[in-house]
């Protein structure tokens, strides 16, 4: 058998695993690794600037494609600056893997120069966890993590590695195992039929259905079944934040994003249907508003593969746990012979439940409001209609939190799975420019734009050296509103416009800031100019393009759901102005 | 709330403690008393704990805990028919005629006295939690000097086992 160190055990457990990139930052814990890693050439080492930015890139990386991200980081500061990317990645069950090197083993404990105790840090963040102890179990503890990171619910696995177990000195048998079990661990490979078949009937049998639907369909790569579905029952749907491109964003059937900022259509259909059927969601704060008055009319058909998510938050009716794509197979068959036998009833109440649908529509919440303004002020809902149409919707779109995020969500329709690159469980500001670089380390000839705001894109902004050092030519779209927005539109409405640290002042002129790192700015600042500059930046296609998009400081996200005590038809429509 | 006994097995790993711990720490849940050893098989560990729950917070504390990587078992024993035992050192003061008086206590409460002083009695008591603080409450305060309780183990009645 063949003999190899530690580190490059671990440099070679990655190879078989069919790692292509590695994100990370090296330091003393992971030396012996970086020596390992610069002896070969199968992988690619990314330079980040920061390791908060490495979990970011790998999550982005593992969005777009499906395949986990992979993370380097060192002990000590290198692992805390992991932190809120691994939990960032946790909260929306993204695969990653996150090899941080630790202190020699014999150091372990003593407080000893950048010691954390990242296994015990991580801990609330991590699917799960290892502390490797003895080089032998390199192999098989790299197989454990990608295993359990990209299987049932996925999520981010830590590789704690003290740094003698990587010295390049002491030799061991390298055999990568085929596969790996785990007796306390093995999800859900397909629903309960008994469940199906109940929830079958229930679909058959709705008078106002509705289809909701989140991260999951995405992650488990079952957007062909839920259109497939959808198409089939005739029935309306709604995508979480989380869950956006699973259906097509243009198609009629789909109604829109729904919850705190969703549509007045998919909020209302949600609060007066008779059924809904919740796939790979999770009834979060940000969808349910009040939970008592949530959905009071409806049968609930949940399917997850999580168990622990089924009735969480709300009780389901019918709860089938399962891989979602294998699920809805099965549902599909079942239902094509009951959607061949509807009645003439059922038909007609269908048409009814869609007629009160458009009647909602008509309501065209999104219409962009311009009343009084100056012709050539630009409206962040503007900037980003512009950006579809510069990229004829076809873009990799991250985003980072605040109200830009909202309005990419709502004015960029997204057609495909995976396109969609946000955070949105943790609601990582910072999150979106090295997300956006881990979606164009993958697809290099594919546009990637980065839809942000003045306050997020300083939290990473170091990044952009990076960019210049790969090469990569993403399309950053800053939506310049001089301030805080979210927290502004909140203090608007919340603490009558006191505005307590939601400005930005001192901003940098992010063009010459672009500039300096060898990259093009370009300034909006009138609306008349907004098409053209976009066309422009998007035809640099080897070029890293940052546009600053001055937008009206004043304007607010809405449909804005009522809080406290709402239910989810019970929305803020423009400012002064409710349901 | 109903008090609740959720009996573990999970894998007799470094860390899969601090798990378990840290998700009712994350989750909000409470930990009344906890105990934790190896199995026969010495690869696994048993672990029970109590936690006051209602029926909604038990479903999510099991479900939480079968997610974690480690565990390889767990049941909710207070749902079926089951033994729970707990296991009580108490030092108590005893001189001149409250020695009898201790002794006769313990007797009636089947404990053991084993360690004896001029001055004081050990005793080793098993039982329910119950039946525990049914013993502490009829010994009177002042002459309690130390109690050591071991938190409740438990196993279910009949031929039901949980085995990984
Ligand atoms: C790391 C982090 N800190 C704080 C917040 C709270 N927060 C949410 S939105 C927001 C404002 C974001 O400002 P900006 O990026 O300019 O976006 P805008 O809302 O103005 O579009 C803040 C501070 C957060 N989500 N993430
Ligand atoms: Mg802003």
């Amino acid at each position: 058998m063949e003999k190899l160190s530690g580190g490059d055990m671990l440099i070679r457990a990655l190879q078989d695993e069919g790692v292509d990139f590695i994100f990370g930052y090296p330091g003393g814990a992971v030396l012996h690794i970086y020596d390992a890693l610069f002896k070969q050439n199968r992988i690619q080492h990314v330079l980040v600037r920061h390791e908060q930015a490495a979990t970011h890139m790998a999550d982005g990386y593992a969005r777009a494609t499906g395949r986990p991200g992979v993370v380097f980081v060192t002990s000590g500061p290198g692992a805390t600056n992991a932190i809120t990317g691994i939990a960032t990645a946790y909260m929306d069950s993204i695969p990653m893997v996150v090899i941080s090197g630790q202190v020699q083993s014999h150091l372990i404990g003593t407080d000893s120069f950048q010691e954390t105790d990242m296994v015990g840090i991580s801990r609330p963040v991590v699917k799960h966890s290892y502390l490797v102890k003895r080089a032998e179990d390199i192999p098989e503890t790299i197989k454990k993590a990608f295993y359990i990171a990209t299987s049932g619910r996925p999520g981010p696995v830590v590789v704690d590695i003290p740094k003698d177990i990587t010295n390049p000195t002491d030799f061991f048998d390298y055999e990568y195992p085929e596969k790996v079990t785990l007796r306390s661990y093995s999800p859900a490979t397909r629903g309960h039929s008994g469940q199906i078949k109940k929830a079958i009937k229930l679909l058959a049998e709705a008078e106002r259905p509705m289809i909701y639907t989140g991260g999951g369909v995405i992650q488990g790569n079952a957007s062909k079944q839920l259109i497939e579905m959808t198409k089939l029952l005739g029935f309306p749907i709604t995508n979480t934040l989380m869950g956006l491109g699973a259906y097509p964003g243009t198609d009629p059937q789909f109604l829109g994003m729904l919850g705190m900022h969703g549509t007045f259509e998919a909020n209302n259909a949600m609060h007066h249907c008779d059924l809904l059927l919740a796939i790979g969601a999770r009834f979060d704060d940000r969808i349910t508003n009040t939970v008592s008055k949530f959905c009071p009319y409806a049968k609930i058909v949940h399917v997850d593969i999580d168990p622990a998510s089924v009735s969480k938050i709300v009780n389901a009716d019918v709860p089938i746990v399962g891989p979602v794509d294998v699920v809805l197979d099965e549902m599909i068959k079942m239902l094509e012979p009951e959607v061949a036998k509807r009645s003439d009833k059922q038909k007609k109440l269908l048409k009814e439940w869609w007629e009160q649908i458009e009647g909602w529509r008509r309501q065209d919440c999104l219409k962009v409001l311009r009343d009084g303004v100056d012709d050539e002020l630009i409206k962040p809902q503007e900037g980003v209609q512009a950006v579809y149409r510069a990229t004829d919707g076809k873009a990799y779109v991250s985003s980072d939190v605040g109200q830009h995020q909202m309005f990419a969500a709502l004015y960029y329709p997204f057609d495909e799975p995976r396109k969609w690159i946000n955070s949105g469980g943790l609601g990582t500001m910072g999150f979106g420019l090295p997300a956006a670089m881990g979606v164009q380390m993958a697809f290099p000839d594919e546009t990637v734009v980065c839809i942000t705001g003045e306050g997020s894109i300083q939290m990473n902004i170091q990044e952009l050296s990076t960019c210049s050092q790969y090469g990569l030519p993403i399309k950053i779209i800053n939506l310049n509103n001089q301030s805080l927005g979210m927290v502004k539109q909140w203090q608007d409405m919340q603490y009558e416009g006191r505005h307590s640290h939601s400005y930005m002042d001192s901003l940098p002129d992010f063009i010459s800031l672009a500039e300096s790192y060898g990259h093009v700015g370009f300034r909006v600042e009138k609306r008349s100019e907004l098409d053209a500059t976009l066309k422009e930046a998007m035809s640099l296609k080897n070029r890293l393009v940052f546009v600053d998009i001055m937008v009206d400081p004043k304007e607010h996200v809405y449909p804005m759901l009522v809080a406290p005590n709402g239910s989810m038809r019970d929305m803020w429509l423009r400012k002064g102005v409710r349901t | 709330m109903m008090r609740r006994i959720i009996s573990v097995l999970m894998e007799n790993e470094a860390g899969a403690l601090s798990r378990v711990i840290g998700l009712f720490a994350q989750r909000g849940y409470n930990i009344e008393t906890l105990t934790v050893a190896p199995t026969e098989d010495e690869t696994l560990s048993r672990l029970t704990l109590t936690t006051p729950a209602s029926d909604h917070q038990v479903e999510q504390i099991t479900k939480q805990l079968n997610k974690l990587i480690e565990v390889v078992k767990l049941v909710d024993l207070t749902e079926g028919e089951h033994i729970e035992r707990e296991l009580m050192l108490i030092k108590v003061r005893a001189t001149g005629a409250q020695r009898a008086e201790v002794k006769r206590t313990s007797d009636i409460f089947r404990g053991q006295i084993i360690d004896v002083t001029p001055n004081s009695y050990t005793i080793q008591l098993t039982g329910t939690s119950d039946k525990l603080d049914a013993f502490l409450r009829s010994m009177s305060e002042a002459s309690v000097m130390e109690v050591v309780r071991s938190g409740v183990s438990g196993i279910s009645r009949g031929e039901k086992v949980l085995t990984s």
